[in-house]
């Protein structure tokens, strides 16, 4: 049967391609903006240069037909020079020429001068003049005959229709090729971003191609960007597979350890039933109460190592204090033993970093271990700070654990199983808590007898 | 000066009439009977001429015009059959006159008239330059050469050669001169042609000044021309309706740098008068129109410019008038002096309505072409016909 696939909830803000496109779409705006300024500026200055370019030209025309004839600076006007400024076709012309005395020898007597006069030198302005803006340029041209002598001033001005339609066309030229180049750009980088997005697709696609069980990592040619994603799924799936594979060992041990038990048991209960002898059947009760306790403890043991193996990949690590893990174990065993413990703890916190279930069962399963194997007096020690490591150490006066055993420890069951004070799981439970929280399991022989605990890197302050 | 006031109290009473320019005529008729406004007033009394409507007047379209009223009333007629509710004033000056007054006028920012129709198209070129004209939106005359507009505001409504007129007669067993070079040539010959040449006098008619100014510009031949003419010592008048008179009765044999407008008409109902247009080149030029900055009715005045560029109008103009249009214009000339070698188009120079006509214009540069106008042909009380 097929899963019922349920489209992801899409939010177009977390689109790549709408990101992507939006910010393009702000740059693009911003760049049009700069250049529609840059352009209105250089518009400006070509159509100024080039309508200037006539002003000046009909300018010095003119300037070369000054004449002095009787004593009289006087201009005979060039044709040519009108020409030429005619070639801006629909603008206005206004010219004026002033003798070295000051007075206008021809032309538009009221035509303004520039207001802020440079002398020597020739120059443009603007201005207004009947009714217009207008662009005016100013030559001098000096005289040095023997009855004139002095500047004779010529002033040719041009209203500014057209050169003010120059510069609007160049801008929108200019502005409509950079809109009309960001338009092709806006659907360069969609077509882009389809190329760019596409190992996403294959990655999708190799994914809904799988087998259903199949939780193996995904190896397939992926840019860098998707590889990271990829890497992070692949790390998803491997936590998954371990888990789902804790879960099928637990069930397949759970049912393995629990079977061979609960078989003894019916076959001493079917015994038990068929028994009359009463010497006989007290002696059958006895054994099944063992075996009952015994099976108990397997369930109890079997569930606490599924709970830490659990508490291993999913439990957040915090900060703790190893005295409190010691007493909190303690505690715990007090209230389903009789023996009596000896705890034994610095006068400064151990902090480490772990998950303080997981730790109270580890301690548990020691203490649990020092009873039933060791001998009394059974003691808890927590170890003060040395070197950046700290110890929970279990003692007892016993001999310790064979070096057969010993060397089983992290294998899931070590002990046979059967026996009623089957102890190997715990040890394995203490393996694992060790491991997931970077401890190591440590064991030795003392003088007073035998310990093991766990020896944690503290966490530095 | 009767009629004067009489219309100026009609205009000032008229119901519905624009009151304030009435009001403003009366108030300058009476400056005027003072003494102090007297110029302008009798020049705009001159040629004033109503073309009133049966119909109840709805605008008033003043037109401003150096064209003599007999040969532009048939357009006028033709355009209120179109629009017979608008009542127009045809004031008939002559170019320097109306030069005058649109210029104070357009200083001032007063009503003078809607329409302003001169042949002197420097002048005309001169006051639109000035701003003394208004745009009538860019489609009209959107059919007209290039030559014959400018700035969407000046128009060149007319198509008028610059010809030389002969006296059919004396011509009869020899070629008249068919270019400038075949003139000078024969006015160097020898003296048939004393006193026997017309022309324009440049110094007072405002066309035959541009005609002259655009000859100098055009070619070499003027220098020389001038010379001959000169020599020749050949007679000036202000007007081209007294060369032709006078070349049909043989006081004169040629006539050079005639309008052709008034030529043409002439050779149509006087075969005394032969026309040629010079094959070197013949200068055309064409009357040209604006609507004042300060029109009061500036719609009539573009419909009235509209009407005039229209193939209606256009038909009228050559057909009645003889003027011709911009439009058309070379093909029409070819088919009305269809015999006369010349009417090749590429002979034909439109004097082309740009701000170089304003060079003619220039104070300095008049004088200095005027003195040497003066220098070949002297004042001479005898030889002008003012």
């Amino acid at each position: 049967m097929k899963p019922v696939l349920v489209p992801p909830s899409t939010n177009p803000r977390q689109s790549v391609a709408v990101r992507l496109g939006m910010a393009m779409a702000v740059i693009l705006a911003v760049v049009l903006l700069g250049t529609i300024f840059a352009a209105n500026k250089y518009g400006q200055d070509a159509a100024d240069e080039t309508f200037d370019r006539l002003l000046r030209g009909a300018a010095l025309q003119i300037a070369e037909r000054i004449l002095v004839t009787d004593g009289h600076a006087n201009v005979d006007l060039p044709v040519s020079a009108f020409e030429l400024l005619s070639l801006a076709r629909t603008d206005r012309i206004f010219y004026r020429i002033i003798g070295p005395d000051g007075k206008t020898l021809t032309g538009y007597g009221d035509l303004p001068l520039p207001r802020d006069d440079k002398g020597r030198a020739d120059q443009t302005y603007n201005t207004r003049y009947k009714g217009a803006d207008v662009r005016a340029y100013l030559l001098r041209r000096q005289l040095a005959e023997r009855f004139v002598s002095g500047d004779v001033k010529v002033i040719v001005a041009q209203t500014t229709t057209e050169r003010v339609a120059l510069a609007r066309s160049i801008t929108t030229q200019a502005v409509l090729t950079i809109a009309a180049a960001g338009i092709v750009l806006l659907l360069l980088v969609v077509v882009m971003m389809r190329i760019a997005l596409r190992p996403l697709a294959r990655v999708e696609r190799t994914i809904l191609d799988r087998d259903v069980n199949d939780l193996s990592p995904i190896d397939i040619a992926a840019p860098a960007e998707v590889a990271v994603l990829l890497a992070a799924i692949n790390r998803f799936m491997r936590r998954l597979d371990r888990r789902i594979e804790a879960m099928q060992n637990f069930v397949a041990d759970a049912a393995h350890q629990i079977r061979t038990p609960i078989t003894a048991l019916r076959a001493q209960l079917q015994l038990a039933l068929e028994e009359d002898d009463p010497v006989v059947l007290a002696r059958l009760h006895k054994r099944l109460h063992e075996r009952t306790v015994g099976l108990g403890r397997l369930a109890d043991q079997l569930l606490s190592h599924a709970l830490i193996a659990h508490r291993a990949d999913m439990a957040v690590s915090q900060e703790l204090d190893l005295r409190r893990i010691a007493l909190e174990a303690e505690r715990e065993m007090r209230a389903v033993s009789d023996e009596f413990i000896q705890v034994d703890l610095p006068d400064e916190p151990v902090a480490i970093k772990g998950d303080p279930i997981s730790l109270r069962e580890a301690v548990k399963n020691l203490l649990n271990n020092a009873l039933k194997h060791g001998e009394m007096p059974v003691s808890l020690v927590v170890t003060p700070v040395q070197n950046g490591h700290a110890c929970l150490l279990v003692c007892d006066a016993g001999a310790g654990i064979t070096p057969e055993i010993s060397s089983k420890i992290g294998e899931r069951f070590a002990s046979n199983g059967i026996g009623p004070d089957s102890a190997g799981l715990g040890l394995s439970i203490v393996s694992s808590v060790a491991s997931s929280h970077g401890a190591v399991l440590v064991r030795r022989a003392t003088d007073d007898g035998f310990e093991i605990g766990l020896e944690f890197p503290v966490a530095t302050l | 000066m009767t009629k004067t006031v009489w219309q100026i109290c009609r205009m000032a009473f008229t119901p519905g009439h624009r009151l304030k320019t009435g009001l403003w005529a009366l108030a300058a008729l009476i400056a005027g009977t003072v003494g102090i406004a007297a110029t302008v007033m009798n020049v705009a009394s001159a040629g004033d001429r109503e073309f009133p409507v049966t119909a109840d007047v709805s605008g008033r379209l003043v037109i401003q015009s150096t064209t003599d009223y007999v040969i532009f009333s048939p357009v006028i007629d033709a355009f209120q059959e179109r629009w017979p509710d608008v009542l127009i004033t045809y004031n008939e000056l002559t170019t320097n006159e109306l030069n005058d007054a649109m210029e104070h006028a357009c200083d001032q920012g007063r009503f003078l008239g809607d329409l302003v129709i001169s042949s002197s198209i420097d002048q005309q070129l001169k006051l639109v330059n000035d701003g003394c004209a208004q745009s009538p939106g860019a489609r009209v005359g959107a059919n007209l050469p290039d030559w014959a507009k400018w700035r969407d505001q000046l128009f060149g409504l007319t198509y008028e050669p610059a010809v030389t007129v002969y006296n059919k007669a004396f011509f009869a067993n020899r070629k008249p001169p068919q270019n400038r070079f075949d003139l000078i040539d024969l006015l160097r010959e020898s003296d048939t042609f004393r006193a026997k040449v017309g022309s324009y006098d440049i110094e007072t008619s405002g066309v035959g000044y541009l005609f002259a100014f655009q000859d100098a510009i055009q070619a070499s031949t003027w220098g020389r021309l001038v010379e001959s003419l000169g020599r020749n010592e050949a007679q000036l008048f202000c007007c081209t309706g007294q060369i032709l008179e006078r070349v049909a009765d043989g006081r004169l044999l040629l006539g050079y740098n005639v309008l052709g407008s008034y030529a043409l008409s002439r050779i149509g109902r006087d075969d005394r008068v032969g026309l040629v247009l010079p094959s070197d080149y013949t200068l055309i030029m064409s009357r040209a129109a604006f609507i004042s900055r300060d029109a009061e009715e500036p719609a009539l005045a573009r419909a009235f410019i509209d009407f005039m560029l229209s193939p209606p109008g256009r038909a009228i103009l050559s057909r009645d008038a003889g003027l011709l249009s911009p439009i058309g214009g070379p093909d029409r000339l070819a088919q009305l002096v269809g015999t006369v070698k010349g009417a090749d188009p590429q002979e034909l120079r439109p004097i082309a309505l740009t701000p170089a006509l304003m060079v003619g214009l220039d104070q300095a540069k008049r004088n200095i072409f005027l003195q040497q106008w003066r220098a070949a042909l002297p004042p001479r009380q005898l030889s002008r016909h003012p």
